[in-house]
């Protein structure tokens, strides 16, 4: 199911200031995979994913993204269309109702006609299962119902790829679950994902791929098989025994 | 003492005509001033350091001359410089806008670095170019949290134009002197056009109050 790399990543390094946070990575995403990337808190793994969209502007090595050096280029916004994202905090536009949520960046950015996105909209919102809430405003939903909203907004740009980070970390427990479905329906239609998560259980049974990231470097790179039946280095031991 | 409000009551019309002037050197200057102020707010913010200085300088220029001393600069000092002789009209609204511009350019700043920078990350992250996402995802929600500190300026604004007058623009307040030097009577022509300004203060406070509630509703 995986074919060509999407994403390269070549010596990645990410500093603010003093601090070296991303020290050296050096991996690949192909078309189709599911990666999930999982570590101890500040190891840099959010740093790491908005690398990846350029959120934030590596310090050292480069970005390909189809083959393209993205590490240092102007035109990110184009880039960025082609990269969805899927926050913790869901930032959702709170002034703007449900459906123009995820209309705007594909009437604004793709120029595609009102009407036509309004249709697109509709569909994706029935998807992540909506449909009646599309008049409302964000502040009127539940934390789960507004990441649905939000996975939908991303998709409406029919990126190549979606970023995710801990989108379900910002949730009640019972509303976990509703996102996560959302998330395996979106794999089944072989969308590239990256998903930062607390989540062992759903990482180990979606992804291609564990990322495992200590201290800023790619600790293990592996099948969820290998990763979670024999990890290799001693931290990711430990870290899956606190988790599991 | 002798007040006599009779002597002025065929008058007042005539006052009450210098509303539309009043207003419309508000209204204008209103509007310049904020999208001067917009431009400057962003400077403040853009992170390029000359742009930065630039507006900040600016910022403080006008904070610290008196605002009668920059119309009186505009109306008498540019023709001198320039040989274009301004009208009233345009020397005030370009001072006031200039003016309001400084004030409001502060309070458009610290409304933009409120809101959540998630939306900006949001915005940024569907590929939407700066300026875009500036006008129509973040001003809009910093626009919400300072609309009183705004409203106080435009009130500011609407009392600061009274200086017009003394370029012979007749406004409430000049047609007030009008009245007054006609009939060689000061205090009360002034009270009716100080309750004049007072009422249409009051009704922007009361709309901009309205105007506050209906923008909550979707909280
Ligand atoms: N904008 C920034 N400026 C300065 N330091 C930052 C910034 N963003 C992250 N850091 C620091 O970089 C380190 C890695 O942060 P990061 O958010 O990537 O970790 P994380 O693995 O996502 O952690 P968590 O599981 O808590 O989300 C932390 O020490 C953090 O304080
Ligand atoms: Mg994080």
């Amino acid at each position: 199911m995986t074919g060509d790399r999407i994403i390269q990543v070549e010596d990645l390094n990410k500093s603010f200031g003093k601090l070296h946070v991303l020290k050296g990575i050096t991996t690949n995403i192909h078309k189709g995979e599911v990666v999930a990337i999982i570590g101890p808190s500040g190891c840099g793994k959010s740093t790491f994913l908005r690398c990846l969209n350029l959120l934030e502007e590596p310090t050292g090595g480069r970005i390909y993204f189809n083959g393209k050096d993205i590490s240092h280029i102007k035109e990110v916004a184009k880039i960025r269309q082609h990269i969805g994202m899927v926050f913790q905090q869901f930032n959702l536009f709170p002034h703007k109702t449900v459906l123009e949520n995820i209309t705007y960046a594909p009437i604004k950015i793709k120029k595609i006609d009102k009407n036509e996105a309004k249709e697109k909209g509709l569909v994706l919102l029935a998807k992540v299962g909506l449909q009646e809430k599309a008049d409302v405003y964000p502040s009127r939903l539940s934390g789960g119902q507004k990441q649905r909203v939000a996975i939908a907004r991303s998709l409406a740009m029919e990126p190549e790829v979606i970023l995710f980070d801990e989108p379900t970390s910002a949730l009640d427990p019972e509303m976990v679950k509703e996102v996560l479905d959302v998330m395996k329906s979106l794999i089944s239609t072989g969308i590239t994902m990256a998903i930062v998560t607390h989540e062992m259980n759903f990482a180990r049974e979606v992804s291609d791929r564990i990322f495992f990231l200590d201290g800023g470097k790619l600790a293990e790179d592996a099948t969820p098989e290998n990763f979670f039946s024999q990890p290799q280095c001693d931290r990711a031991k430990q870290f899956l025994e606190k988790m599991l | 003492m002798n007040l006599d409000f009779s002597r002025v009551w065929g008058s007042i019309p005539f006052i009450l005509q210098g509303i539309p002037t009043t207003l419309q050197y508000t209204l204008l200057s209103v509007v310049f001033g904020f999208l001067l102020g917009v431009i400057l707010s962003l400077c403040k913010i853009s992170g390029i350091k000359p742009l930065d200085y630039f507006a900040q300088a600016y910022t403080s220029i006008f904070r610290g001359v008196p605002l009668i001393l920059m119309l009186s600069l505009v109306y008498f000092g540019i023709p001198q410089l320039t040989g274009y002789n301004f009208s009233a009209l345009e020397a005030g609204v370009i001072t006031f806008s200039l003016n309001s511009a400084a004030y409001v350019s502060e309070t458009i700043r610290a409304g933009i670095l409120a809101v959540d920078r998630g939306q900006r990350e949001a915005a940024m992250s569907l590929g939407v170019p700066y300026l875009l996402y500036m006008w129509d995802i973040i001003l809009p929600q910093a626009l919400k949290n300072i609309l009183p500190a705004l409203v106080n300026e435009s009130i500011n604004l609407l009392k600061d134009t009274a200086l017009v007058s003394t370029l012979g623009a007749q406004d409430i307040l000049r047609s007030a002197q009008i009245v007054g030097a006609e009939k060689y009577l000061y205090f009360e022509p002034l009270i009716i056009a100080g309750v004049i300004y007072y009422v249409l203060v009051i009704t922007l406070t009361f709309g901009a109050t309205a105007l506050e509630k209906w923008m909550r509703r979707i909280d």
